[in-house]
This record gives C-alpha cells, structure tokens and sequence, in this order.
C-alpha cells in the first residue's frame, strides 16, 4: 500500500491536477447542461473517469515532450521528468496508458463521445505540442480547439449529438484559452525565450497581445453568454454571468490602458475563477 | 503591507458568495431600473472581493480603488431612491450620474482638495441615503422592520469609506494594519446586512 501511495505521489504532478480539474469540470457541466437533474450517476461518473484519463493522458504525453524545454526553465526544472525522479519512458508509457484507456472507456460510453475526446487529445498531443508548439505562437490556437473538446463531449454525451449550444460552449473555452496562456506567457516572457518557444508576446509584442486578450476575453463572455441563453439560463443567473464576465473584461481592458505585472497575473488567475464560475453557474441553473 | 491571512480570505470569499446570492435572486417585485442598480452595486462587490482575494490588499493601492468603490453606494442609493423616492427618481439619477463622473475626472487629473471635496460630497450624500432612508422607511412603518438592517449596512458601509478614505488621503484615523485587519470581516458584515434586509422588505 505504501509502495502505491509513493509512487501516486511521484506519478501525481505528471498530471497537472488544477488543470486537469479545470477541463474536467467543463466536460462535466457540458453534460450536465443537457442531464441536469443527473438521474444516471454511473453515466456521469463514467464520464468523469473517462475524461479524466483522457485529460491526464494527454497532459502527461505533453510532460513528456517538453522535458527538454522544462529542464531549461527554472520554474518547471523541479517536475518529475528533468528532476530525474520519473524516468521519460516510464512517463511515456503512464502517459499512452491512460490515453488508450481514457478515449477506449470514453469509445465504449457512445461512439460519438469517444470521438470527440480522441479528437481533443490528437489535437493537444499531436497538433499542438508535437507538431506547432515549437513552430508558431498561432498554436494556441490549436490547443484552444482541444481545450474546447471536453465540454463538447460532455454535452454531447448528454444529448446524443452536437448542437449549436455545444459548439458555444466549446468556442467559449476556446476564446477564454488566449486570456489564460497568453496572460501566463506574459508572465513568464524571458522562460520561454530562453526556451526557444515562440510566444505572441515575444513575436507581436506586449501591447498587442493584451489588445488580443481583450478580445478575446470579450468574445468568450459573449459566446458563453449566447450558450447560456440557449439553455434557457433564468435572469438571475443571467445577471450573474454579466457580473462575473464585466469582471473579466474590466481587467483586460485596466491591464491594456495601465499596463503591470500585478493586473497581468491577476488577470491570470481571475480568468481560471471566471472559467470555474460560470460552469458552476450553468450547473446550479440545470440543477 | 499587511499579508492576506486564510482567515481574511474565508471572510472576503464568503462576501462575494452573499453579492452573488443577491445578484441571482434580485428583489421581489422590483421595476428594471432598482434591479439593475442592485445588481451593479452587489456585482461591484462581488468582482471587488474576488479582486482582494486574488490580488491581496495590495491592490487598494490602485487609484481605481477609489473610483470602483465609488459605484457600490451610488448605485445602492439610486436603486432605493428609484424604489422609495419616486418624485426624486431623476434628479438623483443625474446626481449618481454626474457624482461619478465627478470623481473619476477629479480623481485623474488629481486636483488636489477639490478631487477630496467631490469624493466627500457624493459619498456623503449616498451614504446617508442609504443608511437613513431604510431606517426612516422602516420607523415609520412603511417598510417592515426588518429593511432597518439595509441602513445598518449603510453604516458600515460608511465606516469602511471613511477609514479607506482618510487612509488614502495619508491621514488615517487607525493604523493601516488595523484598517486592514478589520476589513474583510467590515465588508462581510455590510453586505450581510444589505442582503438580509432586502430579504426583509
């Protein structure tokens, strides 16, 4: 049992928990829109687990790639793969464990699910890290797309097809996903120059890339407020999301008109909140 | 500065828990202009304690802060003069209008006692709106007893304005660290008592 326990607790930070939780919690209210209230609990919990391994999977194969660019960045040096304590193939062979079990299980719920949870991890693996990353800061773009996939999955899962309110559900994430890297690559600006990693701060500058999250922190508010409307969402919860979504956008635009590192990382963290919220938002109207 | 303690951040949490209880609930039976006061003053209060818990008490040092904190009274206020003071609906409507847009000018371009006298007067008058109107309303029994509870927020609120004031101004009436200190749990207890008298109406 200890031997289990010891190696959960090396294995765990491979999986980037906080943000697996965060995409997890999407899928979950993407199905939840459609389900609520949730009267097959071991559906939802299939779907949990499924994409839950799916999301780790992916993220533990993104570990994997970029340990030679996580070893020259002090902040990521200390992770289990370039501090020595996982070696890179057992991380390899975590990381196509759980992936092959994630989108197998996600397969064996509904053909279309599987697919789409496939769909997220080829693209964040293969697209994304493998493929662009290293190339464009455009690729962004592509990871935005995959981080869109869970909570189309989701709903997807609950209804039985894609429809118009999925497909703004996922574009909201996807808009919301320029506010999240692009505040953080900000931060962390002279990190991935040293890495090598092109960034749209280092390649169009800082004023740009906060014109850039301001729109797209605006888009994503709207996106997420047409799907909410869609759904049917009460006023009241309603007004919440204006609250919540003013908030987001009060802060982009602060941080473009008087620029610092104080409103950047608040913004950071005030859009994962935001991100957090309104999916606990569109859950409490379905429930 | 004062660091934020578990403790201040459990209390600032749980302020913007109650805004957000109101922004989703609303009044009873309110026209749209006093909901939408309401909900700008709560949703201030709600993004503004997300903002401290984030951010620490750093961020009061922002001349925003005081610009922000303008809008939860003025809207507070205009909702209950919309609400209660109907002959007085649009002249106090051009004053929160003309108030805010006051300071912000004065507040940018740092003029000194003039941008201090203009936070003053809109303040004090929204201010004493909001803690007087509810407990006249309630007194003399055109409200029920409970709404008195929204002019209990209304001091507090007060009491918290004056001690950030003053602080800002560099002539504070207690030390920074106990204005810091008391902070959290102030703007719990004020939103506590907003919430629970506009239940009470």
């Amino acid at each position: 049992m200890k031997t289990v326990l010891a190696k959960l607790r090396l294995y765990w930070p491979l999986t980037k928990s906080l943000q697996t939780g965060l995409l997890l919690s999407t899928g979950l209210t993407g199905f939840m829109s459609a389900r609520c209230p949730v009267m097959h609990w071991m559906m939802l919990l299939a779907l949990a687990g499924s994409l839950f391994l799916a999301i780790s999977g992916s993220t533990v194969l993104n570990m994997w790639r970029d340990r030679d660019i996580d070893a020259k960045i002090k902040r990521t040096a200390n992770r289990p793969i370039p501090s020595g304590r996982v070696s890179p193939n057992a991380a390899l062979r975590l990381g196509l464990i759980l992936s092959v079990l994630g989108v197998g299980w996600a397969m064996l719920l509904s053909p279309l699910y599987g697919l789409i949870v496939f769909a997220g991890l080829f693209l964040d693996v293969v697209v994304y890290t493998f493929w662009l990353k290293r190339r464009t800061p455009w690729a962004i773009v592509w990871g935005g797309v995959s981080g869109g996939m869970p909570i189309l999955a989701g709903r997807a899962l609950g209804i039985g097809q894609i429809d118009w309110i999925g497909i703004l559900l996922a574009l909201a994430v996807l808009l919301w996903i320029p506010t999240h890297i692009m505040t953080f690559s900000m931060r962390y600006h002279d990190d991935y120059r040293r890495a090598g990693i092109p960034t749209f701060p280092s390649v169009y500058g800082f004023q740009t890339t906060r014109v850039i999250i301001a729109t797209s922190s605006l888009a994503a508010a709207l996106a997420i407020g047409l799907a909410a409307l869609g759904l049917g969402t009460a006023w009241g919860y309603l007004r919440l999301l204006v609250v919540l979504s003013g908030g987001l956008l009060a802060l982009a635009i602060g941080s473009l008109a008087r620029p610092s590192e104080r409103v950047n990382f608040g913004l950071f963290k005030y859009a994962s909140l935001y991100m957090l919220s309104t999916m606990l938002l569109l859950v409490m109207e379905a429930i | 500065m004062k660091k934020m303690s578990v403790f201040d951040r459990i209390l600032l949490l749980a302020t913007g828990l109650l805004a957000a209880y109101q922004v989703v609930e609303g009044v009873d039976g309110l026209t749209t202009p006093p909901l939408v006061s309401y909900s700008v003053a709560f949703g201030v209060l709600l993004v503004a304690g997300l903002l401290l818990i984030i951010l620490g008490f750093e961020v009061l040092d922002s001349p925003l802060v005081v610009i922000v904190s303008t809008v939860i009274p003025l809207s507070l206020s205009l909702g209950l003069v919309w609400e209660y003071l109907t002959a007085w609906r649009i002249p106090y409507l051009l004053f929160a209008i003309v108030g805010f847009l006051a300071i912000v000018v004065t507040r940018l371009t740092k003029t000194g006692r003039l941008a201090t006298f203009v936070l003053a007067a809109v303040h004090g008058v929204a201010g004493l709106i909001i803690f007087i109107l509810p407990i006249a309303l309630s007194v003399t029994e055109q409200a029920k007893p409970g709404f008195a509870l929204v002019g209990v927020g209304g001091a507090l609120i007060g009491v918290g304005g004056l001690l950030l004031s003053f602080l800002k101004a560099g002539k504070p009436i207690l030390s920074r660290k106990t204005i810091l200190k008391v902070l959290p749990g102030l703007l719990l207890l004020m939103t506590a008592a907003f919430v629970a008298g506009l239940a009470l109406a």
